[in-house]
């Protein structure tokens, strides 16, 4: 699919990067070390110390309140840690470093009459920070066409944005993320308000983006268990407080019981795991069954 | 109609037309409707007090309208942006009122100040006008893309490094440099419709961008110049012809997309039924 001398931005990913789960050597997209938020007097985030590297998909785990879109948005650079940094390819953020940071923010309101193409979103996706009027090329559509066909949109592309579907509408913010190439792919909730079958199309889409085209996918959910299948890390979050490993690693009641500072069960029912409070619950073949001694 | 007299009017309500349909359509964009009626109420109070001052009333205009849209900017950061927008213009009308009865100024003059004088422009002032208007379309093209994202999606362009407060301070001093081109053609009153009516008539009737803001901008014009030709003729006042025809586009438009939108239904039917 690729013709030379043109910008594609997953074939591009694709070639260079031979795709492969869990490849020791790949150096860390992001990190995020010992940091502390407040907000407004209240601590939101403490000592939340994780990192995650190229071709991983990491989950973000956590109910609402738990921290997860501030902790984005300190990645961002749109809210400031009071203590603690965030390291971007191994350099602290900078504002130029964030650019390039892919992000579909969890609630985008569009008007319905909005004059706007999804594959005028899309082409946004590529240069909305410059100035000047973009005159039309043969490159760009052609950019557009083929980031829309990369994520399943192809039909959708002259439909306004306003009157997109939620699952629609997230394949193309995504669309709109990754046209300029990121290396780190954050969703906040993309999986709110869409339905079962939507919902698991999206989590498809994004591991094939993490496993098959190198991209670092962070996402948040409130739900662990559409990830289940296709999360290499998990970053689990409760009372502003982060625990981050693999799945076998952090959903241990011992683990989620100090993260929450309240005793916590953890049943797995037929490959659903659920998060119960109280530690008297009679565990039905409990993850920690299958797993050695965590790390943390 | 076209008699040298008239000619400076075409001009100058050309341009004017032409600005309005173009940044009408970020306005209408970004849900900004009651901004673009305060900032030319800060117009009119800004002109009514250069006139008791004796000062220049374009300097007076210029000065209030960037004033207005700085105050709505800043206020509206920190409360809500409505409240601050309606208060801008309470206090904006206030004051206008408030130099008008200090001075001695002809009601005709007041009256120019709040539905325009598009009949006897004098030729500086339309090179004043297309001056300011080329400005203003200038601007427009250098900060297309960053306010076109901003305005659809405000939390989207803040993750592209495009701070909301920073867009929504250029859109402001853009909508002062055009609300001091336009207003002392159409007044402070019409500004308003022109600005509104083309770019909603647009909006609904392309999808397209690019292709709204041409048709903003051709409806814009045809508004004009059909006012200006029906108040010649009939002698009636401008204003009530920009106004009712900016609102008549814009049913029209709504009223063409709704039956194109169920003309593409049926056909669809037509379609499924025909497989």
């Amino acid at each position: 699919m690729a013709r030379p001398g043109r910008r594609l931005l997953l074939a591009d990913a694709v070639s260079t990067c031979p795709p492969g789960r869990h490849g020791e050597a790949r150096a860390e997209v992001l990190a995020l070390d010992g940091v502390d938020v407040w907000l407004s007097g209240r601590k939101v985030l403490s000592e939340v110390s994780f990192a995650i590297r190229a071709g991983e998909f990491t989950g973000v785990i956590g109910s609402n309140g738990a921290g997860k879109t501030t902790m984005f948005r300190v990645v961002l650079g749109l809210e400031a840690a009071s203590s603690g940094q965030v390291l971007l390819d191994g350099e602290s953020a900078s504002h130029r470093s964030r650019r390039s940071i892919g992000y579909v923010p969890q609630k985008v309101v569009l008007e319905p009459d909005l004059p706007l193409r999804a594959r005028d979103l899309v082409g946004l996706g590529l240069d909305a920070h410059k100035l000047g009027v973009p005159w039309p090329s043969r490159a760009r559509r052609d950019a557009v066409d083929e980031m829309l066909a990369g994520v399943g949109a192809t039909s959708l592309a002259d439909a306004r944005v306003g009157t997109l579907s939620g699952g629609e509408l997230q394949r193309v913010l995504i669309a709109h993320a990754l046209m300029s190439g990121p290396r780190l792919l954050i969703l906040d909730e993309p999986l709110a308000n869409l339905d079962i079958r939507s919902g698991q199309e999206i989590v498809e889409l994004l591991a094939g983006l993490a496993h098959g085209h190198n991209v670092a996918v962070l996402m948040a959910a409130h739900d662990i268990n559409p990830l289940l299948e296709v999360m290499d890390r998990v970053v689990y979050l409760a009372g502003g407080r982060a625990a981050s490993g693999t799945v076998g690693e952090v959903v241990r009641p011992d683990v989620l019981s100090r993260l929450y500072g309240h005793p916590v069960s953890v049943l797995d029912v037929e490959g659903r795991i659920l998060v119960i409070a109280g530690s008297n619950i009679q565990a039905v073949g409990t993850l920690e069954d299958d797993l050695g001694e965590h790390r943390h | 109609m076209f008699s040298s007299f008239m000619v400076n009017t075409w001009l100058a309500a050309t341009t004017v037309a032409a600005i309005a349909g173009v940044v009408g359509f970020f306005v209408v964009l970004r849900g900004a409707s009651f901004v673009a009626h305060a900032v030319p109420k800060s117009a009119f109070a800004g002109a009514a007090g250069a006139s008791l001052l004796g000062i220049s009333t374009l300097g007076g205009l210029g000065a209030f309208s960037l004033l207005g849209a700085l105050t709505i900017g800043w206020l509206g950061r920190r409360g809500r942006h409505d409240v601050a927008t309606a208060l801008s213009i309470v206090v904006m009308l206030g004051l206008g009122a408030l130099f008008l009865s200090w001075s001695a100024e002809y009601a005709s003059e007041i009256y120019a100040l709040l539905f325009g004088q598009v009949l006897g422009v004098s030729g500086s002032e339309v090179l004043v006008t297309v001056v300011l208007g080329a400005v203003s379309l200038l601007a427009v093209a250098t900060l297309y893309r960053p306010l076109l994202l901003s305005s659809a999606t405000p939390e989207l362009a803040a993750t592209r490094g495009l701070r909301s407060s920073r867009v929504e301070l250029a859109f402001l001093l853009l909508v002062a440099l055009v609300t001091t081109t336009a207003v002392p053609v159409v007044g402070a009153l019409l500004m308003f419709s022109l600005m509104i009516g083309p770019a909603g008539a647009a909006q609904a009737l392309s999808r397209r961008p690019a292709t709204a803001i041409c048709l903003s901008t051709a409806i814009a014009l045809c508004t004009v110049w059909l006012s200006i030709a029906a108040s010649y003729l009939s002698n009636w006042p401008i204003g009530f012809f920009v106004g009712t025809l900016a609102g008549l586009a814009y049913v029209a438009a709504r009223l063409a997309a709704a039956a194109l939108r169920r003309r593409a239904v049926s056909v669809e039917r037509l379609g499924a039924a025909g497989r």
